[in-house]
């Protein structure tokens, strides 16, 4: 059997991780289902009164989508933990994190970008202001995937309990919480048309941080949950 | 040197040696802490002249101050400990961090509360999202974490790797956090709320507030020795030592 | 300073008084709690080696790490 390079085992496991959420379609829509959902209370629960509603439209979106990013956490490594891939993967040869990387980005991929479609639309309907669609789009862009890196280190450290969910959210949305300011702020100040600069260049920090930490952190979780 | 170093380090680690130098020690700790505690409170109570500015409410600092250095210290304590159990898998430092955790919790509890007990008379409501108290409430949220993960988990070394593992991620994050959060604060408060601390805190304020942090240390060291005994007769019920040691 | 001064705190007793008294049910709790885990745990373990040696060959020796 020839030896998978570094770089092919990723885009390898990219590409299955990728090709088993499309044939699942039902989970592919549940977090965007989620999102939509949630926000839609928010109009329902405070009252239809515009300027309110677009005032608080930075905050409700990126609520939302940490909820839905965070529900869908458990699907990273859930069928692989199950089947006994995920152990597979860790007796490879090739270095954990990197693998762990490649789970991510796929998950990401079919949770965290598909929100990137209705987002524009969700402004809309809570009357945000258009300058700030652009910004919003960005943060998404920037902040979704650290959400799922850091989650991903959440996933991993409960995977092998029965309970974990609950305590998978107490461990995660602590973390969230720098996300969700810099880039509801981001938002905020686009659409009172101030500079973003400063919460945008704070947000490619937080994803280069986690990028490089967080999958290291994420395989030492897995390599002590399966021992 | 650095070799009598490894040496005590790997005794000290030991379980049973630990636990009778634990309780050796436990009565000297609890003097020391009785006297700073007196010490503390009178210079804070009695002897610390009335704040010109907040009158007599600002001698909640001398609990809470000390309170919130300690939730700090505490899940600094844990990280380090963390970093020990991954390395070394010392397990000494499995049970002082699982031990450490809920102390930790309850001094973040108590900076809250008391925090917002001070907050009704000098703002005029028990909470306002200032950035101090708001971080100590995501502190809080942390410290729960790690209890409910660790309890969470049935095999106790292996919740400990867990954990360990947990507080490290936390303490990286904790900065970050909390500079987050001061920035979301002054973007939003403004300079409406008046800061606790002044530039420059008279001596007469400043040694009991001292003297009574130096004392939560100290109580912090107890409350963790007596955990940490309790914890390892539990866990090396098994051994030849537990069992020597309560025959005797 | 009279006593009743003192312990009114400038009006602002319920708040001072209260945070101290919290805190000291807080560090009580702390102390008391493990010391009453402790004192139990010795107990029970005295019961069991007394009632059987059956931890004989349950007991392992990695205690000293």
């Amino acid at each position: 059997m020839k030896r998978l390079s570094l770089s092919q085992a990723f885009w390898f496991l990219l590409r299955r991780d990728l090709l088993l959420a499309l044939r699942n379609r039902s989970e592919l829509a549940n977090p965007l289902l989620f999102f939509v959902l949630v926000i839609t209370l928010f109009p329902l629960a405070v009252g239809a009164e515009p300027n309110l509603l677009a005032r608080i439209a930075p905050g409700i979106i990126w609520v939302a989508a940490l909820l839905a990013s965070m529900l869908s956490l458990d699907a990273i490594f859930r069928s692989d933990f199950e089947d006994g891939t995920l152990e597979q993967m860790l007796l490879s040869a090739h270095p954990v994190p990197v693998l762990v990387l490649a789970k991510v980005t796929a998950h990401w991929l079919v949770t965290g970008l598909p929100l990137l479609l209705v987002a524009p639309l969700l402004a809309m309907m809570l009357g945000l202001d258009e300058d700030a669609y652009g910004i919003l789009l960005l943060t998404i862009l920037l902040g979704t995937p650290v959400l799922s890196l850091i989650g991903s280190i959440g996933v991993a450290l409960t995977i092998g309990l029965r309970k974990g969910g609950i305590i998978l959210s107490l461990l995660v949305l602590p973390l969230y919480v720098p996300v969700l300011i810099f880039s509801a702020s981001a938002i905020d100040a686009a659409a009172g048309g101030l500079s973003v600069s400063a919460q945008l260049s704070m947000m490619m920090a937080f994803l280069f941080l986690s990028l490089s930490l967080s999958p290291v952190a994420t395989a030492a979780a897995l390599k002590m949950s399966m021992s | 040197m650095f070799k009598w170093f490894v040496k005590w380090f790997h005794r000290f680690g030991s379980p049973p040696y630990f636990y009778r130098l634990a309780g050796l020690w436990l009565p000297w700790l609890t003097g020391l802490f009785t006297i700073l505690l007196i010490g503390g409170l009178y210079g804070g109570l009695v002897l610390a002249p009335t704040d010109y500015q907040q009158g007599e409410s600002y001698r909640i600092i001398f609990v809470h101050v000390p309170a919130a250095w300690m939730s700090m210290f505490i899940y600094m304590v844990m990280a380090t400990c963390g970093i020990v159990v991954l390395v070394w898998r010392m397990k000494l430092a499995e049970v002082v961090l699982s031990c450490a955790a809920p102390i930790g919790a309850s001094f973040t509890f108590l900076a809250l509360i008391t925090g917002s007990l001070w907050g009704k008379p000098m703002w005029g409501t028990y909470w306002v999202w200032d950035a101090r108290l708001t971080s100590e409430l995501i502190l809080l949220f942390l410290y729960l974490g790690v209890i409910g993960l660790y309890g969470a988990i049935d095999d106790k070394r292996v919740a400990a790797r867990a954990v360990a593992i947990l507080a490290i991620v936390g303490m990286v994050n904790i900065p970050i956090i909390h500079y987050s959060v001061e920035w979301w604060n002054s973007l939003h408060q403004g300079a409406t709320v008046t800061k606790f601390d002044k530039p420059s805190i008279a001596w007469s304020m400043l040694w009991p507030l001292l003297v009574m942090a130096l004392a939560f240390k100290v109580y912090f060291v107890i409350s963790l020795f007596q955990r940490v005994r309790a914890e390892l007769l539990h866990r090396e019920r098994n051994t030849r030592w537990v069992e020597e040691l309560v025959k005797s | 300073m009279s006593m009743s001064e003192f312990f009114n705190m400038g009006g602002y007793a319920v708040f001072v008084w209260t945070s101290y008294g919290l805190a000291f049910v807080v560090l009580l709790l702390n102390w008391f709690l493990p010391y009453q885990e402790h004192k139990q745990n010795l107990k029970k373990l005295n019961r069991q080696f007394k009632s059987g040696q059956s931890r004989q060959e349950t007991r392992n020796n990695d205690s000293r790490t």
